[in-house]
């Protein structure tokens, strides 16, 4: 009879990624199996939105995905104009697109940097942090805030974009494209890092979809889908990029596609830059003293391309000044749930790897 | 060295070993949520930490000193903070780093959240902000580090 160690990896463990227990069956240093436990960060984030104001929920969806809070703002901000039928004006959209696609970067850097720490890689980690820092300067200058920044509001954003913030933008860009090619090489340039990723971790496609996975996972498995690209919401549909896909299926395709997709967001950036028209920066129907007697009535479902994939909001408003109901579908939850699959068979120390690979926060599973 | 110093200074025991125990504390990981990434930022090259003695962040505790209890506290995770605390060799200390840590912050209509996780470990040092900077916990730091050399603040 097969003789099997049971062992617990967190809720407090520096390689899980926030708290969350693995509980692994090994046959000597194979995976058996490995069992998920959720719940230790569960705020119940959905349940407080239900008792405040339309444009207070913002900070609840800011800590959601905490390394990647302008994209959850505007999961939730496309999905309650929709409901109100409020117009965003132009330019508000550009400067959101831009700010979302600064915080993809950030949210890769910080990413890239663990998945490093995850190998014993310490230097890439205080490279990403030192550019990411320069992002996080840009959002303080624009909102105030660091990193859960609530800059976005109810029918355009908090604060208009000055010529400052812009020439910061374009500076950062021209310094940053370099520099990621240099945290790159870090990477690529190391054996360890080959020998721990290569081949390790593989996710076949039919396994991704039937999982529901969404984002550089099921992107790494090589299927070309992004709702930047297939529902696209912004102006996404007027800039040049491009989506990438790996067909290596495995850690390292997963990584390089990462590095690739950061490129395009910069891509993505330069070109909004230049395309900021004048004109107002928010609606007029949503202005300061007006925001909390906003209304929404109906159900709506919005969908954005978080940094972890298919970030979905629903919300249903019942007429009156709070809604009803709030849900999110969040795409960690589901990237996380095909980790088993991904670890049966691998040694213990590559569950490290893959977990890291899979790149998961702990504040949009639990909520 | 002047001319004519014997470079001789007298001390007592305990103010040496305030000293030095106040210049070589190592953080506790205990990233909990979103204030876990300023925590690595405040680690990171920016505004390194080790400048002022916190020179690593050790993932055991029993290596550490001092726990920076960074992000909300859930009544399922409370325990486990409790235990990972008692875990820890004496002398010991707590941060309590940002407001959903002080007091429920955002979170305190919740049901799952608790209301400061001084009801758990007792708490030397509080840093107000949802999340603090990384300057805010620097100088939380160098507080505790006052604290711990019994100097006043003023």
């Amino acid at each position: 009879m097969a003789h099997y160690t049971e062992l617990n990896i967190g809720p407090i463990h520096p390689a899980v990624h926030g708290i969350l227990k693995f509980k692994v069956k090994l046959q000597e240093e194979i995976i058996e199996d490995v069992e998920i436990t959720l719940g230790f960060l569960h705020r119940n984030a959905e349940k407080i939105c239900e008792l405040n104001y339309y444009a207070d929920n913002m900070v609840y969806f800011d800590r959601m995905d905490y390394i990647d809070a302008m994209n959850m703002e505007l999961g939730y901000l496309t999905a309650v104009e929709k409901l109100m039928d409020m117009e965003v004006p132009e330019r508000a959209q550009w400067i959101r697109m831009i700010m979302a696609e600064l915080n993809r970067l950030a949210a890769r850097l910080v990413g890239l940097g663990a998945f490093g720490l995850d190998m014993g890689m310490l230097t890439p980690f205080f490279h990403c942090f030192i550019e990411r820092e320069k992002i996080q300067k840009i959002f303080v200058e624009a909102s105030g805030g660091r990193q859960e920044v609530n800059y976005m509001s109810i029918g355009g954003v908090y604060q208009d974009f000055n010529d400052q913030i812009i020439n910061d933008i374009r500076e950062f860009l021209k310094e940053f494209k370099p520099y990621l090619e240099d945290i790159y090489g870090m990477f690529m340039h190391s054996e360890i890092f080959w020998q721990r990723n290569d081949g390790i971790g593989i996710l076949e496609p039919d396994v991704a979809l039937d999982y529901g996975v969404t984002g550089p996972l099921l992107r790494g498995s090589g299927i070309a889908y992004d709702v930047r690209k297939d529902a696209p919401y912004l102006f996404y549909d007027k800039v040049n990029f491009n989506i990438p896909i790996s067909h290596k299926k495995d850690n390292m395709g997963r990584f390089i596609l990462k590095v690739e997709e950061m490129r395009q967001s910069i891509r993505i950036i330069e070109q909004s830059i230049d395309k900021i028209p004048d004109g107002p920066y928010f609606n007029n129907k949503a202005k300061k003293s007006m925001m909390l007697r906003l209304k929404g009535d109906g159900e709506v479902f919005s969908r954005v391309e978080s940094e972890n994939g298919e970030f979905g909001v629903y919300v249903r408003g019942n007429g009156t000044f709070k809604p009803w109901r709030v849900h999110v579908r969040s795409p960690a939850f589901k990237n996380i749930s095909v980790v088993p699959v991904m670890a049966k068979g691998m040694m213990i120390a590559d569950l490290i790897v893959i977990i890291g690979s899979v790149d998961t926060v702990i504040g949009e599973i639990d909520r | 060295m002047k001319n004519g110093d014997l470079g001789i200074k007298t001390t007592t025991i305990e103010k040496a070993l305030e000293w030095g125990s106040a210049n070589s504390l190592w953080p506790l990981t205990m990233g909990l949520a979103c204030c876990a990434i300023e925590m690595m930022a405040t680690q990171a090259a920016d505004l390194d930490i080790a400048r002022f003695g916190s020179e690593i962040f050790r993932n055991s505790p029993r290596q550490s000193d001092l726990m920076i209890v960074a992000g909300t506290t859930t009544k399922r995770m409370a325990p486990r903070v409790k235990r990972v605390y008692e875990e820890m060799p004496y002398p010991k200390y707590v941060i309590a780093m940002g407001v959903c840590v002080i007091q429920g912050g955002p979170y305190v209509d919740g049901y799952s959240v608790v209301m400061g996780v001084d009801k758990v470990v007792p708490v030397d040092v509080y840093i107000p902000g949802c999340p603090p900077s990384p300057q805010a916990l620097t100088y939380g730091i160098m507080t505790l580090q006052k604290k711990i050399k019994h100097e006043t603040d003023r």
